[in-house]
């Protein structure tokens, strides 16, 4: 006979570099596991249908939304969150161009903006504007009106390269 | 709101699969890349699910090329869809496709064959299907059947799809080396559903056109490719006009929609053949 459909799923995973388990509910989405169990409140649970990219994290090397895939289904799987890609300090010259081009308000897109960001940077080059919008176009921001993001962005890809060079 | 499921299962082969949504008892879903179903379960518009988890079955993804035709494994993703290299020589159609759906994360999870199961109507890859003339191979109890793809889309969400069987890959022919693929589509922003598109396949034996966001299903315009097969350019747009029935919404009205069909139908037309259309 077949293994029954289990109400608790239990996982084996990878989060920022951290082993982790944990049971988690059948219908429970990453965000909210991430979030209400492990604490990482970095990546946001807003839309919760994929549009606005708040809850953006990185899953076995790409960008996913975090509302539209189960815990359940991250059995294996290794997990980056803003919180790493902080403490890694992965992503620090994109913070800190984000900061220096005052590419944030109120903050609330950017974990989801920077790990998005991140996956289009780690493609190598520099991408036109255009490129970059149409990358961040899953991405929501009430506040900037995207200039200042796309500044920031560009500027970065434009030092990665300058680096590669020299 | 959050999601309420009944249960979930993990299937670690197509077998394992058939055998999990048999023991459901009518309340299993089939959960691939999720891109649409968790999204309807977060709106409690699909409830207590018994979850079928088929997204590591191996078998399903990737594309072979089978002489006259490319076998597509139903949980191919949308990114590997575009990064195909077979799939950019033989059915540019669906690498042109992917990049007007939604954006980069959601692309990563989102399957093929989901996306044809889901069967949304203003969705890229059932109206590609529809105009490359696609053959879906499904797995149900008794077996393996096939199902042109005319005859797969039965309604808003419906297809002729069973509670107890799995979509397992899709067949297109491979394209002609003259052959023209061109996907057209209006949408307010990069990523939204489109308010129109169209598809027109331009082959040796004639033309196809396939509409999304006009209807219920995505739709063949039959009237409009005879049009075309005479070389009437006009009459093909009016037969177009003529033939879809959109409906009005938040997004668009009947009447926009409509008369956008015709000029999409121009511009693919033009695109294809080089002519001014």
């Amino acid at each position: 006979m077949t293994r029954i459909f289990d109400d608790k799923v239990d996982i084996d995973l990878t989060v920022n570099g951290e082993p982790v388990e944990a049971r988690v509910p059948a219908g429970q989405h990453v965000i909210d596991f991430l979030r209400q169990d492990l604490g990482l409140t970095g990546a946001h649970a807003s839309c919760e249908h994929g549009v606005c990219g708040a809850c953006t994290v990185q899953v076995d090397g790409t960008s996913v939304r975090g509302c539209l895939m189960l815990a359940a289904q991250l059995d294996g799987a290794d997990v980056w969150t803003i919180e790493g890609l902080s403490d890694s300090e992965t992503i620090r010259d994109l913070q800190e161009a984000f900061i220096a081009r005052n590419a944030l308000q109120c903050g609330f897109c950017t974990p989801g903006m920077l790990v998005a960001a991140e996956e289009l940077l780690a493609l190598g080059g520099v991408p036109e504007r255009a490129a970059i919008r149409e990358h961040l176009s899953g991405n929501y921001c009430r506040c900037t009106g995207y200039e200042a993001i796309v500044d920031a962005i560009e500027t970065v890809a434009r030092q990665r390269a300058g680096k590669v060079q020299a | 709101m959050k999601a309420s499921a009944g249960g979930y299962a993990r299937a670690n082969d197509l077998s394992h699969a058939m055998e999990l949504l048999a023991s459901s008892k009518g309340m299993g879903r089939v959960l691939a890349g999720g891109q649409s179903l968790v999204a309807a379960m977060n709106m409690r518009l699909s409830t207590d699910d018994m979850l079928v988890d088929i997204s590591r079955i191996s078998e399903l993804s990737g594309v072979t090329d089978d002489g006259e035709t490319l076998r597509i494994g139903a949980l191919t993703k949308h990114v590997e869809i575009g990064a195909n290299p077979l799939i950019q020589t033989y059915a540019p159609l669906l690498a042109e496709a992917v990049s007007c759906i939604a954006h980069a994360a959601i692309r990563n999870r989102g399957t093929i064959g989901g996306a044809l199961a889901h069967a949304d109507p203003a969705a890229e890859f059932p109206a590609c299907m529809l105009a490359l003339g696609a053959t879906l191979h499904i797995c149900g109890p008794d077996g393996e059947r096939s199902v042109e793809i005319e005859d797969f889309f039965q309604d808003l969400f419906e297809t002729s799809l069973e509670e107890d069987e799995i979509l397992t890959a899709i067949t297109i022919p491979k394209a002609a080396t003259d052959e023209q693929q061109v996907l057209l589509e209006v949408a307010r922003r990069s990523g939204d559903y489109a308010l129109v598109g169209l598809c027109l396949v331009v082959r040796s034996t004639g033309h196809r056109i396939s509409l999304l966001s006009v209807g219920s299903t995505p739709v063949l315009a039959r009237n409009a490719m005879a049009q075309l097969d005479q070389g009437d350019v006009d009459g093909a747009v009016a037969a177009l006009r003529d033939e879809i029935d959109p409906t009005s919404d938040t997004q668009a009205s009947a009447s926009y929609r409509r008369h956008i069909a015709g000029i999409l139908l121009r511009r693919a037309v033009a695109q294809a053949i080089g002519d001014i259309a």
